[in-house]
């Protein structure tokens, strides 16, 4: 197994507030790893920084064997990291299947027929193939999160990231998500997810890390780390007497 | 007869404003940029044509063919050297800047040219018309003019909805940040948007010189022309352009057929109307 992304003692501060304090963890290739934390806990920062969208202040970050710290955004993207939006932004005036095709033509580089086939395939496997036509602007949120994945996927990322992807979701809505995401594990993706529906995670992930404070204070095996009791007080916030 | 003959002059004068008004509009809807210096590279775009023709005894519409690439390859250097550095949540370091532009371009000219009039012959084309009848004329290159501009619109609404290319338009416009994300370069798509820009106003500059004489100061009448075709039509809607063009020829032509100087008031009074009753123009993009 070769090291996909290599995050070594990354620290970011906006004034007073670090967001990513010495942050450094590595993530194999095809596997999935969760992140979870509290609110404002720099988890969506740290997306921003391995994306190329925030630089950090110090420290450094390698995918697939190159030092990427200093890369564009769009470089970084064709060269195979594609994330998912929190709160989905898509391109409001353009249709679905129009923005899928941004990121196949741009962020992928693929032909213009190659481009539409990796679109048709992103759009069945996230289930808005018959809204292909509709302008983004008119999608549901659900739909949206759908096309946020979809844009990601078209860009054939070798690095997926998804930030809050279950979230507002029904339990029926997020059993099929879970299943897509296997389905788009079994690809040979690597995955990190972000989320705070931990069974959700826990059905497709491998390892957890934990962060708060822009800090990681826990790493390992889901079962271990869900069980820990320091996870237990700071992320659950329970009190944990004794 | 010469109310229905100045309506007809000036829908093709308003072909002219179109190209005028077509380059602004697309920098506009791509990056927000307002290109203060329009009018002035319009200018630069007939004087380059004044040279060539004169150098090489090329006929003007001949002289696109060097113009035209020379223009859309300064367009791109600029925005990848001064322009992109003024880009960002400010509206105001743009404006500041290529009002800078606008004067470097007006003295350059001056200093270079002097500011005697100038005029680009095209020769019998020039006199020529098609008798429509009933005692009207249409002249052949206010034609031809028109034709570019619906022809130059019609390609750029294909660039903008049917090319790779005018996707990454509309990505940049929408979001810059997302667009990076996947995988977008902004600033060269600004670049390749601003050089289509240009390419639009050299034809638009050749036209021009072709049609009435010029000197180093008439780019900024240009720009308030173009920018009032923009603005009667819509932000942000090519085709709506070309009607503000054709809105703003018309009522300069037909306050010239009441009374020879009302020309370019009545042009300015069509404009304040609809920015009175239809602040977002008569044909407002409407956003998804």
């Amino acid at each position: 197994m070769s090291t996909v992304l290599k995050l070594q003692n990354v620290s970011k501060a906006f004034g007073a507030v670090k967001v990513s304090d010495e942050l450094s963890y590595e993530l194999q290739s095809g596997e999935a790893l969760g992140v979870i934390g509290p609110n404002g806990a720099g988890k969506t920062s740290m997306f921003n920084l391995i994306t190329g969208a925030l630089s950090p202040d110090a420290g450094s970050i390698w995918f697939n064997g190159v030092d990427v710290t200093g890369m564009s955004a769009a470089m970084r993207c064709r060269s195979g990291i594609a994330r998912s939006f929190q709160i989905p932004q898509p391109f409001g005036a353009m249709t679905v299947f129009e923005n899928a095709l941004v990121a196949a033509t741009h962020g992928a580089g693929l032909s213009k027929s190659q481009a539409n086939e990796q679109c048709l395939v992103a759009l069945e496997q996230t289930g808005l193939l018959a809204k292909a036509n509709l302008l983004a602007g008119n999608l549901t949120l659900l739909e949206r999160k759908r096309l946020e994945l979809t844009r990601a996927l078209c860009a054939k990322p070798k690095l997926l990231l998804l930030d809050e992807i279950a979230g507002g979701l029904t339990e029926k809505e997020c059993h099929a998500l879970v299943d897509t995401i296997k389905d788009i594990r079994s690809t040979g993706i690597s995955i990190i997810w972000i989320e705070h529906i931990v069974h959700a995670l826990l059905a497709v992930v491998d390892r957890l890390v934990v962060i708060d404070f822009g800090r990681k204070i826990a790493e390992g095996e889901p079962k271990a780390i869900m069980d820990s009791q320091q996870v237990k007080e700071i992320y659950m916030g329970i009190e944990v007497d004794g | 007869m010469d109310w229905v003959n100045a309506v007809l002059q000036g829908v093709l004068l308003g072909g002219l404003y179109a190209l005028f008004a077509a380059g602004l509009s697309l920098i506009f809807g791509v990056m927000r940029l307002v290109n203060i210096a329009h009018g002035d590279f319009i200018v630069l775009a007939a004087f380059l044509g004044l040279v060539v023709t004169t150098t090489l005894g090329m006929h003007p519409l001949a002289a696109l063919a060097i113009v035209v690439p020379f223009m859309a390859l300064l367009g791109y250097v600029l925005q990848r050297c001064i322009l992109n550095q003024t880009l960002g949540n400010d509206i105001l370091p743009p404006l500041l800047v290529t009002f800078g532009l606008s004067v470097i371009i007006q003295n350059g000219l001056l200093e270079i040219f002097t500011a005697n009039p100038q005029k680009l012959s095209a020769g019998a084309l020039e006199t020529a018309s098609i008798p429509l009848g009933g005692g009207l004329n249409a002249g052949v290159l206010p034609i031809l003019t028109f034709a570019a501009a619906v022809a130059i619109i019609a390609f750029l609404q294909w660039i903008f909805y049917r090319t790779s290319l005018g996707r990454a338009f509309r990505a940049v416009s929408d979001n810059q940040d997302i667009a990076q994300l996947m995988g977008l370069n902004k600033s060269h798509i600004f670049g390749l948007a601003m050089a289509l820009s240009m390419a639009v106003i050299a034809i638009a500059g050749i036209f021009l010189a072709v049609r009435t004489s010029f000197d180093p100061s008439v780019g900024p009448a240009r720009l308030i022309f173009g920018f009032e075709a923009v603005i009667i039509g819509g932000l942000g809607n090519l085709w709506g352009t070309l009607i503000g063009g054709i809105i703003l020829g018309v009522s300069q032509n037909i306050g010239a057929q009441i009374n020879p100087g009302w020309q370019l008031l009545a042009g300015h009074i069509a404009f304040l109307i609809v920015l009175a009753v239809r602040p977002r123009g008569l044909f407002p993009r409407v956003d998804g």
